[in-house]
């Protein structure tokens, strides 16, 4: 009952408490919360070049969502994920500009692989730091991802060659052997930026639930999340799985990012601030509560909401309101204590017997 | 540019840089102090930088030169308002202090921004007109060599701020709710064994925070960034965050630390203008703050790594 | 109501107290009085019910029922802060205080003196000063806590109940983290306390302690008083007789042991703990194929410690562990339980902290240390088709109660809980079976079922090694029996030749079990 509590009625509950709350704002400021949500549905899903775009925006998030996931099953907040997708970024069109001239079947599978990489590297290094140093894995990756942001910057402008520029702050456009736009996927959205990313995504979806669910390692995992001392107890190594498990939730971020940047903008350009797809991708786990399967019903509801932004705009209401909900949603998340509270009866403590000294 | 002027010039774009995070970071070590983490300093200095930059422009007509100061009372306030949201999420609904903390950062940007837009029909604000600027500070400036470096044309909010730090530490460390404050976040059983009010003294570490942060982010606002926009608040939350752990939880240290990357983040922004480090890639200075931090928090390694019950919800017991 | 003079010479008197936890009576009908200016010993093993009891004088439990007179007057202790208005103060066996904090922050908070706006220190200092030189304490005020010796740390809660004015103190099982010079110190403390009028309760299972210190002692046993008395004159077999009693208990059948070969072999094993104290003293130990030997002693005399050293969950300071004449002296714990074919199974002492994932399922916790091995998994790979049908193989031979096995295990019964690790553990055949502590807090049921699983793995051949602080339950499995005092095996008896009172004396440091001092 409870675990089920936690699964469905606590994100259901905050996504209605959300767009509740958001409704109020909106009739607040004088518009109509109704044609607001019309106009944002229309916008995000009204013909397949918005359905195109709001998979599409789904896809990051999903992969993120997916490497948060991950990093919560062994116990540790991944906050790093939007540092980790900037990494992933850089590396897959860096690969995709230095290897320029290889056929597809090579440039596009090692352009992703060295998004991957270089963050499965970067996500252990807070997994390191962690299990020999007991640092806090928040502290660091956040740090990591002002870091990381900064030498982003610095690698576009001082590190890579002319050749590989567009002006001061952008590469030139990959070439079409690194792309993971297709034809198909494109005339399918009416010209939307759809790409294999979302395929791949859905991939990781399944993989990801066989990890969790199927694989030893994924028993590892779980079982250090919920008891670490039984692990050890049992045997369990701490510091290869928890180092893995950071590797891995790295590695999805770096597919986040090398989606992004091998699907969505086919450049790199520098950003003033850290990825959105981190913090959101961190939003999407929570309310799909670490499932894989919630993940992907998340991102699709949150790709709905940012995609619908421009549709409220349209309404007259400034789109930041969209993430002002999704921020709400999140807080409903977190603080389900207040959910449970208000439909269950208040759990009678459990009788304990004595406790022997 | 001889000596002298490039100190001056370095000097007060360290204080200037440096003041926002003291403030912010001094907040920070309430609410941790009090067993609270709170990575949501960022988030309450947007709020902190809005409310001020709109107060700024609304009624800088009215007060004149005192505006400035008015609007930084009034992001402080908004900031506290704005941390009640983690103190209830985390005190009195046992939320995780991390997606609550998440939270103030997801929703403050979003929510100023969409004010903004509500309230001026734009994405950013006009530049304000009441800034809080340079100044001599009297007689001090008439020091040889050093008056000129430190106390000419340099913020005087800085040297308030800096003695706010002292006066924090005096409240941390030498008074009976500082005492009890960090009692509850190092061990919170043994101080509700003594009566004291776990609750209380935690919503006070968070709230305290808020005001804190929010005048960082107001007097940020109207010292550095003169409007308020998206990318106003851009990190020095998270700098303030490092800046409070560099300094052990201290507000004298977290004063010191926050001068220091005020320091790195002066030299990257005047460092254009310095002939002997304007070849020094200006990466270097601008993630000195963050692998400082995480170098300081690894050689900590065993020692003190924060206050104990840090981060932990308390569930009073019947 | 009248009272008679004689009555209000009491501090306390606790009468007809009854606390219910669900279905266990912890106190039952429990009467104790408390006599102005003594030192009233609490005298029982653990779980007998003497923790139950202080929490409710000390205003942290309510009683179902009974009545509570502080002197003569009848008082309701409704929580902590009322208690301590009332002049009773608790020093808890685990300290309450705060490692960061110097002493005299310790003593004070909560009851600061302030001068203007700021902590009054001089004044604070002064306060505790004087109590600290009126009674002796002799502590160093500016120190941290977590620099101060544990001896000296306790001297810190005393005086913390000092200093808001208790007049009854009540020692929760005080001695049992001092060493022999700290112990002899705060006895001569708690009499310096009572001699200043204060009165003293007394919680501990340590008999020599109890002749030592107490005037008058109350023997507790199983949630009921058996008797109070003086101590002068009780001989310590006297004590150990009344606190494990004689009304035994379910006795195992068990054929006669035919010890074999030697399974566990541990020489001259020395483990130290963080502050540097070998909490395990120079300790050998043989445990044969075929018998069961039982570590007896009180909780903290180094038995968790030894246990850990076994498994390879801590480090061994010197000393040299076989099993079955491979070294594993310092080797991880996965090599020591997980290879080899499975030679060590262990039921560890707290079974939801150490022994499950309560929030994985039964199926899940069964294959914890099996799950990358065939059947369960191959090429990294579970199969739960496998897992799930020996979950329910096993739920059913071990007479685990539950409707399937992918239910939490923390729905699941603290002696359903046991079953699935004892499930688990002897379901791989081990020649070594390590059990702490297995029945702690079950029922009658539970137990008899877990002691018959125990013997019937030391009559098919197995070496079992059974770490239990009830008296009773070492008596009853064991074949041989090792006490342990302080880190060290104070003797090691024959489980027929010997009998509660040689085996108390043994646990409470006297050495050879002889006779009386």
């Amino acid at each position: 009952m409870n675990n089920k509590l936690d699964k469905f009625f606590v994100p259901i509950l905050s996504v209605i408490f959300g767009l509740l709350i958001g409704a109020l704002i909106i009739a607040l400021i004088g518009y109509n919360p109704i044609l607001g949500y019309q106009s944002m549905l229309n916008s995000s899903l009204g013909n397949s070049l918005s359905i195109g775009e709001t998979l599409r925006t789904a896809t990051p998030l999903i992969l993120t969502a997916l490497g948060f996931a991950v990093a919560n099953y062994v116990g540790l907040f991944n906050i790093g994920l939007s540092g980790q997708a900037l990494a992933g970024w850089v590396g897959s069109i860096w690969f995709a500009l230095v290897f320029d001239g290889l056929p597809k079947i090579i440039l596009l599978p090692g352009s992703i692989l060295a998004g991957i990489l270089a963050c499965a590297l970067i996500g252990i290094i807070p997994g390191i730091l962690k299990v020999f140093f007991n640092t806090s894995e928040v502290i660091t990756t956040i740090m990591m991802n002002y870091i990381l942001l900064f030498v982003s910057t610095h690698i576009t402008h001082n590190i890579w060659p002319k050749s590989f520029m567009q002006g001061t702050d952008s590469t030139k456009i990959i070439s079409n052997n690194a792309s993971l736009r297709t034809e198909w996927l494109t005339n399918l959205t009416g010209g939307s930026r759809l790409n294999l990313g979302f395929l791949l995504a859905l991939i990781f979806i399944i993989l990801i639930y066989v990890l969790i669910k199927y694989t030893t390692l994924g028993f590892e995992i779980k079982t250090i999340g919920l008891n670490p001392i039984a692990a050890k107890y049992s045997g369990i190594s701490l510091k290869k799985t928890i180092v893995s498990a950071m590797a891995i939730s790295g590695g999805l971020a770096g597919l986040a990012g090398a989606t992004e940047g091998l699907g969505t903008f086919q450049n790199f350009f520098i950003q003033s601030q850290s990825l959105g797809i981190g913090f959101d991708g961190m939003a999407v786990a929570l309310l799909g509560s670490g499932s894989p399967i919630g993940i992907f019903i998340s991102a699709l509801l949150f790709a709905v909401l940012k995609n619908g932004a421009p549709g409220m705009n349209l309404a007259g209401i400034p789109p930041e309101i969209v993430n002002v909900i999704i921020a709400i949603i999140i807080f409903f998340v977190g603080a389900k204590y207040l959910i449970k509270y208000f439909i269950t009866v208040e759990p009678k403590k459990e009788v304990k017997g004595e406790e022997n000294k | 540019m001889n000596i002298v002027s490039i100190l001056t010039l370095v000097v007060s774009s360290t204080l200037i840089f440096s003041a926002p995070l003291i403030l912010t970071a001094i907040g920070g070590t309430f609410s941790e102090r009090s067993g609270i983490v709170n990575v949501g300093l960022e988030g309450i200095m947007v709020i902190g930088a809005f409310s001020a930059v709109v107060f700024n422009l609304s009624f800088a007509d009215k007060f004149g030169d005192a505006t400035p100061w008015i609007a930084l009372i009034v992001g402080g306030i908004a900031g506290i308002f704005f941390s009640l949201i983690h103190a209830v999420a985390t005190i009195t609904l046992r939320a995780d202090h991390i997606i609550s903390g998440t939270v103030l950062n997801l929703l403050a940007p979003s929510l100023a921004v969409f004010l903004v837009k509500v309230i001026y029909q734009k994405g950013q604000t006009d530049n304000i007109k009441q800034a809080f600027g340079y100044s001599d500070i009297p007689l001090l400036d008439r020091i040889p060599f050093l008056g000129q470096i430190f106390f000419s044309k340099t913020s005087i909010v800085a040297y308030i701020v800096i003695f706010i730090s002292f006066v924090a530490w005096i409240i941390i460390f030498k008074t009976k709710f500082g005492l009890r404050l960090r009692s509850v976040g190092e061990n919170p059983q043994a101080a509700d064994t003594l009566g004291i009010n776990v609750y209380l003294m935690r919503y006070s570490g968070v709230l305290i925070s808020g005001l804190m942060g929010g005048l960082g982010g107001a007097l940020f606002a109207q010292s550095i960034s003169i409007n308020f926009s998206i990318s106003t608040i851009a990190g020095q939350g998270f700098m303030a965050m490092a800046a409070m752990i560099f300094g052990k939880w201290n507000p004298i240290g977290a004063m010191l630390s926050a001068l220091f990357f005020g320091f790195a983040q002066s030299l990257s922004a005047v460092g254009s203008q310095i002939s002997f480090i304007k070849n020094v890639p200006v990466v270097y200075l601008q993630v000195a703050p963050y692998v400082i931090t995480i170098i300081v928090l690894v050689a900590f390694l065993g020692k003190y790594n924060g206050p104990k019950a840090n981060g932990t919800n308390y569930i009073k017991s019947k | 109501m009248s009272k008679t003079t004689t009555e209000t010479l009491n501090a306390i008197e606790m009468k007809n107290i009854t606390k219910i936890f669900g279905n266990f009576k912890a106190n039952d009908d429990i009467n104790i009085t408390l006599k102005k200016g003594e030192i009233l010993a609490l005298l029982g093993e653990n779980g007998a019910g003497k923790s139950t009891l202080m929490n409710i004088l000390s205003g942290l439990l309510q009683p179902t029922s009974g009545q509570i007179l502080l002197n003569g007057k009848l008082t309701n202790i409704d929580s902590p802060a009322t208690a301590s208005k009332l002049g009773i103060g608790m020093v808890h066996q685990h300290f309450m205080l705060i490692d960061d904090f110097t002493v005299e922050e310790n003593i004070s908070l909560g009851y600061e003196n302030t001068k203007h706006f700021f902590l009054d220190k001089n004044k604070t200092e002064q306060e505790i000063k004087q109590i600290s030189e009126q009674y002796g304490l002799g502590i160093d005020l500016k120190q941290k806590v977590a620099d101060i010796t544990v001896g000296m740390q306790q001297r810190v809660e005393i005086l913390k109940v000092l200093y808001r004015g208790a007049d009854i103190l009540i020692l929760d099982e005080p001695t049992a983290v001092l060493t022999p010079q700290e112990i002899d110190e705060l006895i001569e403390i708690m009499h310096g306390l009572t001699k200043e009028g204060k009165s003293i309760i007394l919680i501990t299972h340590k008999l020599d302690e109890i002749r030592k210190i107490a005037d008058r002692v109350t023997v507790i046993r199983r949630g009921k008083t058996i008797d109070t008395f003086s101590t002068k004159g009780v001989s310590n077999k006297e004590l150990a007789q009344l606190m494990v009693g004689r009304e035994v208990s379910f006795k195992t059948k068990k054929p006669e042991s035919l010890p074999t070969k030697t399974v566990l072999s541990i020489r001259n094993l020395i483990v130290e703990n963080k502050q540097g104290i070998q909490s395990v003293n120079d300790v050998d130990l043989d445990v044969l194929a075929g018998e069961v030997v039982g570590i007896a002693g009180i909780d903290g005399n180094g038995q968790s410690e030894l246990i850990q050293a076994i498994l390879g969950l801590t480090k061994i300071k010197s000393g040299t562990i076989e099993i079955l004449d491979n070294d594993v002296t310092n080797k991880n714990v996965k090599d020591i339980i997980q290879q080899a074919g499975n030679i060590v199974g262990q039921v560890p002492e707290d079974r939801q902290k150490e022994g499950l994932v309560l929030d994985m399922n039964i199926a899940e916790n069964i294959i914890l240390k099996t799950y990358n091995r065939y059947p369960n998994s191959s090429k990294g790979i579970l199969n739960y088709k496998n897992i799930n049908s020996h979950a329910r193989d096993l739920i059913t031979e071990f007479d685990i109660r539950t409707t399937n096995e992918q239910n939490k295990v923390k729905s699941l019964s603290g002696g359903n809980q046991q079953k699935v690790i004892i499930a688990r553990e002897i379901d791989q055949n081990p020649e070594l079976l390590i059990i702490s502590n297995p029945t702690r807090g079950l029922d009658v049921g539970a137990i008899e079922y877990i002691h018959q699983r125990i013997i019937e793995q030391r009559t098919s051949g197995k070496a079992v090694l059974l770490v239990s602080f009830e008296l009773d339950e070492i008596m009853n499995l064991s074949d041989r029996i090792a006490v342990m005092h302080a880190g060290k095996i104070q003797g090691i008896v024959n489980a027929k030749s010997t009998n509660e009172e040689q085996l108390g004396l043994l646990m409470a440091g006297v050495s050879n079990g002889g006779e009386n001092e």
